[in-house]
């Protein structure tokens, strides 16, 4: 577990040393800020409702661009190979990645926070959905991230892992609008697939396992997909 | 110590390793040689877990690197080809984190970082990013990477690869220095350098061993013999052939084209240990032809290597 630890150490440090950290906040900040701004005097309602459900499609594109250096970059440069002769394991290598990248997310989203005292300011806030948004948000991270992951597990270019996960996040996000393509009588299976729906339940404050499940499993299959492309490197 | 057992490696349908058998002792300085190609990084990288072979296996001390890989990885020191390192890290920062890998805290880990900034001589670059170091600097940090958990084992892939001549020198002295007590195995495709630092040499050649043996004996025992270098003055080199045939104890004589008009220069090697050079210098001396040149060479780890792996 030591081993995990210090890649995470390791690799939160060097989010923070690039300027790809930097461009991706402030790319975060502008565009979550604008779409919420732009109509929060228009409903009159202290809320941050409206920020939240904007989340899953900017997080689509950009929790891929946090992760997609992460093997990327290592498998270009060689450095893998001294990576993963250090004793420890694919497992423990991949977990303090996925860990690094969503605490960086989880960075990221701190300053957010300001939007929910602006908000407490003009109004009365209920602060339990804003709770729920943000507990929601870190899952969404974390299901984006492990696919993203994976899909820079997959590719020596951090361009090609780039669009990989962002196609794939945003397929994830879109489902729910694409249900009316699907038969009826598969309706429900694939109406749970889609990430949206799930993210919306518990950003309303309402924690149901179902949501919980859903989220976790996507971690756990795409960090245990992504340990698989590692093993059948060798 | 590292028992290798007919170790296979196929890439798609590429066979880079055709059933590879050696042992490695305790203590010894191993080269592994090899033209460009012949699966001498392969061999290194299924030895360090970083590749998985098609077939046969690996024992460190009856650790197999199937099911034992992170023990094996904890007693081996690896330095890839070429030191792929953190470029954006600086050089204490990546010491620290391969430390802390390593499982070393606290004062442990400064004095180890510290033992190895010194004996690899890192003290000016100790706070540079790595991405701006010269390879020499790089190829340094590379080996303070691998020596940092003073491992049993150390693998070093053509350590002296893109080093100046200085460089070259002083990597293959700390190679020796530290293969008094660990165990080294390194590739080069440099053979003097093999001669002047291995206890012993395998030679391979796509994929499967063509010598195995002691740096000492394993140019007497493909070599047999040793070669006379002549050359000398006569407008017809091929009578000067067929006199030195004729000499008891040649076995070859190779002629080399015509340099200058007149001039006939030739290597004859001999079969066996025993000095040619007074049977030859009689027939010369008899003929009366002006000699210019005239030594012996030991048959070299060179011409062993050439002989072994020439394109057939």
């Amino acid at each position: 577990m030591s081993g995990a630890l210090t890649v995470f150490k390791k690799e939160l440090k060097s989010f923070f040393f690039s300027p790809i950290a930097y461009i991706v906040i402030t790319t975060f900040l502008l565009l979550s800020g604008w779409f919420f701004f732009s109509t929060f005097f228009l409903y009159n309602q202290a809320e941050l409702r409206n920020f939240f459900s904007q989340l899953p499609i900017i997080f689509a594109f950009i929790v891929p661009a946090v992760t997609m250096r992460l093997f990327s970059e290592e498998l270009n440069s060689g450095s893998f190979e001294l990576l993963s002769t250090l004793p420890l394991t694919d497992s423990a290598i991949v977990m303090g990645k996925f860990m690094a990248a969503l605490t960086f997310i989880g960075l990221m989203l701190l300053p957010t926070i300001a939007y929910a005292f602006s908000a407490a300011l003009l109004g009365d806030l209920d602060w339990g959905p804003v709770f729920g948004g943000y507990f929601g948000a870190l899952l969404l991270a974390g299901a984006y991230a492990g696919i993203g992951l994976l899909a820079s597990s997959l590719t020596k270019n951090q361009i090609v892992a780039f669009i990989i996960g962002m196609a794939l996040c945003f397929m994830l996000t879109i489902f729910d609008r694409m249900l009316f393509f699907v038969p009826e009588r598969v309706l429900a299976v694939f109406a749970y697939l889609g990430s949206t729906t799930h993210f919306q339940n518990i950003s309303r404050g309402i924690i149901d396992t179902r949501d919980l499940l859903y989220f976790l499993s996507i971690m756990f299959l795409a960090l245990y997909a992504t340990t698989f492309v590692l093993k059948e490197k060798r | 110590m590292i028992e290798v057992q007919g170790l296979t490696k196929f890439y798609g349908d590429f066979q880079a390793l055709k059933g590879l058998d050696f042992t490695i002792n305790r203590g010894e300085i191993l080269g592994i040689l090899g033209p460009n190609g012949a699966g001498k990084t392969t061999t290194m990288r299924i030895l360090t877990c970083f590749l998985q072979p098609s077939a046969g296996t690996i024992k460190v001390e009856n650790y197999n690197i199937f099911d034992h890989p992170l023990k094996i990885k904890s007693m081996i020191g690896y330095l890839p080809e070429s030191a792929p390192l953190y470029g954006d890290m600086l050089v204490y920062d990546y010491l620290a984190y391969v430390a802390a890998m390593r499982g070393l805290e606290g004062g442990d880990k400064v004095k180890r970082i510290a033992q190895l900034i010194d004996l690899c001589g890192l003290k000016e670059v100790v706070h540079k990013a790595i991405h701006e170091l010269s390879k020499g600097y790089k190829q340094r940090v590379g080996l303070a990477h691998a020596m940092m958990g003073d491992p049993e084992i150390l693998v070093l892939d053509e350590p002296t690869s893109g080093l100046d001549p200085n460089q070259i020198v002083e990597i293959r002295q700390l190679i020796k220095e530290i293969g008094k007590e660990k165990t080294v195995v390194f590739s080069t495709h440099i053979l003097s350098e093999a001669e002047a630092t291995c206890d012993r040499v395998v030679i391979i050649n796509r994929g499967a061993i063509v010598a195995d043996g002691a740096t000492a004996s394993l140019a007497r025992e493909f070599g047999g013999g040793a070669v006379v270098d002549v050359s000398l003055y006569h407008p017809a080199a091929q009578l000067v052939a067929a006199a030195l045939r004729q000499v008891a104890g040649v076995e070859r004589l190779e002629e080399f084209s015509e340099v200058q008009e007149g001039l006939v220069k030739m290597a004859i090697f001999s079969k066996e240990d025993k000095d040619i050079r007074p049977d030859l210098y009689r027939v010369i001396r008899e003929q009366g032809w002006d000699l210019l040149d005239f030594h012996r060479r030991a048959e070299t780890l060179e011409n062993v290597f050439a002989q072994l792996t020439r394109e057939n």
